[in-house]
């Protein structure tokens, strides 16, 4: 898909889009789908002990890495459904569901 | 004339055939689920997995349902998969079908034909796959176990082509040719392999280093696009069937196309059919042709594709046809054959008098006199030059 100068979309017609419903790799992350969340999981980064249960259990990959740390949750993905705050270990409690 | 050498004449069933067939083409996966009267064609080859003569991964799933899936699976992560079913397995294939179709996956299927419940009813009519006749798919029909075996071969690198992928079925009609034995010749192992090829698709998602996403949401915006893809795949279809026919042709003698035209050139009144009936209506024709009736048959191998300009120029001679349909579509107009050909007659502008004759649902016989009433009947159409006085008919039906 090409963007031309005022900013519409063209969209490839029949004859040159590819075949067999097949799309590039990793479109997900340009697709913002985070908007219809009811409630947020707010991250403390003082009580996180970095176990990474919150990030391997997210079923959108919206636990955000970096430099192989948790820093924070991508709200443009995470569709708040509270998984990660239940995994995060009771001690720790480092993920709080908010309205 | 054959040019190969050492090709074996064996007796063997419609279902045996046809695993002799998958032994041959060597899928990587199939899946399947047992169903009365395809279940043999499995079972044998299941037995060629155990034994190692294939390097299939055999599958055995819980439903056809999951027996397509699987196939939809293998085939999209880069495997040649299989698989085999009839009647109500096929049915309960549907909703995965139209998948196969759409994700434009060159999945190949035997399909031994059985009449749909209710009522229950085990033997054969098309039915199942008629049904399935806009599902995508391309359909090719066998007259015995001879085509069956061929056709299976040339499915494959029909469906695997570049300018087609998409899944092809099979047809044998249940019993009558499943399981009746026939005297049938075999392709040498590795003469059948060189002409099937290796399947080696463009894209699959096992390909790890060229990740890609398969089957998104579509929706207003390029469904209807994909969908345009799916038709012009199937007009391809159609060159690369008789591309495929011709090499077969060249390397193993025997001739196929869309159709077999059976002493048409001169043929005044014909019938039109698909599956083992035809060998039935070649020996009525041999017989009427000694008492001077120019009769012929037209046989459809290949129903979709839909070869309406081939057919109609096949049969725009003709003072009258008959259409015989081993289906009814129960919709108050005629069976899928009959409206096929006659909206190909209309839109070419050729008026031959058609009549529809429905038969052998459920596996009801038809007899060569059956069928020499009906070519009896199409004579006296021919003759009045006038509309048939019925249009819908159905053969050896009880009133
Ligand atoms: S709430 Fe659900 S989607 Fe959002 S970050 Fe936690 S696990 Fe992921
Ligand atoms: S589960 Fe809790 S403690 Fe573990 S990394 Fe995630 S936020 Fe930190």
């Amino acid at each position: 898909m090409t963007k031309p100068d005022n900013g519409q979309e063209i969209k490839p017609g029949w004859k040159t889009l590819p075949e067999g419903d097949v799309l590039e790799a990793g479109t997900a992350a340009e697709f913002k789908t985070g908007s219809w969340r009811l409630e947020k999981p707010v991250w403390d980064e003082e009580k996180c002990i970095q176990c990474m249960f919150c990030w391997i259990n997210c079923p959108d990959a919206a636990i955000i890495l970096k430099d192989g740390k948790v820093s924070g949750v991508n709200y443009d993905h995470c569709k708040g459904c509270g998984i990660c705050a239940k995994e995060c270990p009771p001690k720790a409690s480092a993920l709080k569901m908010e309205k | 004339m054959t040019t190969a050498t050492q090709k074996t004449l064996v007796a063997k069933t419609g279902n045996e055939a046809m695993s002799e067939a998958m032994r041959q083409i060597n899928p990587d996966v199939v899946a399947a689920y047992p169903i009365t009267p395809s279940t043999e064609i499995v079972q044998i080859f299941s037995q060629f997995a155990a034994d190692g003569l294939v390097k299939t991964e055999f599958v055995p799933v819980e439903s056809e349902h999951s027996a397509m899936s699987a196939c939809i699976g293998a085939s999209a992560a880069g495997a040649r998969a299989m698989t085999a079913t009839s009647s109500q397995g096929f049915a309960l294939m549907w909703e995965m079908l139209y998948v196969a179709a759409g994700l434009r996956l060159p999945i190949v299927m035997s399909v031994v034909n059985r009449a749909l419940s209710a009522p229950l009813n085990i033997h054969g009519d098309h039915s199942d796959t008629m049904g399935a006749r806009d599902a995508g798919w391309i359909q090719i029909y066998s007259e015995n176990s001879q085509e069956a075996y061929d056709n299976l071969i040339q499915a494959v690198r029909i469906a695997e082509d570049d300018r087609v992928k998409l899944p092809a079925m099979v047809m044998t009609d249940g019993f009558i040719i499943s399981h009746c034995m026939e005297a049938i010749e075999l392709l040498p192992d590795a003469e059948a392999r060189k002409f099937i090829g290796e399947y080696r698709p463009e894209r699959y998602l096992l390909d790890v280093k060229n990740p890609y996403t398969l089957g998104a949401v579509d929706l207003q915006d390029y469904y209807f696009e994909h969908r345009r893809q799916l038709a012009a795949a199937m007009e391809r279809a159609a060159l690369v069937i008789t591309e495929v026919a011709a090499d077969f042709k060249n390397n193993f003698g025997r001739e196929y196309g869309f159709f077999e035209s059976y002493k048409m050139s001169d043929a005044e009144i014909a019938i039109v059919a698909i599956g083992s009936a035809c060998g039935t209506a070649k020996t009525v024709v041999d017989d009427l042709r000694t008492r001077g009736i120019k009769a012929g048959l037209l046989k459809i191998r290949v129903y979709r594709p839909f070869p309406w300009k081939e057919i109609v120029s096949a049969i725009k001679h003709l003072k009258a046809v008959a259409i015989l349909d081993r289906a009814d579509s129960a919709n108050a107009f005629g069976p899928p054959l009959f409206s096929d050909i006659t909206s190909a007659l209309y839109l070419s502008g050729v008026r031959v008098p058609a009549v529809s004759y429905v038969y052998g649902l459920g596996g009801r016989d038809i007899t060569p006199e059956h069928i020499e009433d009906v070519y009896e009947e199409i004579s006296a159409v021919s003759k009045s030059g006038a509309a048939p006085a019925k249009l819908f008919n159905y053969v050896n039906l009880r009133e």
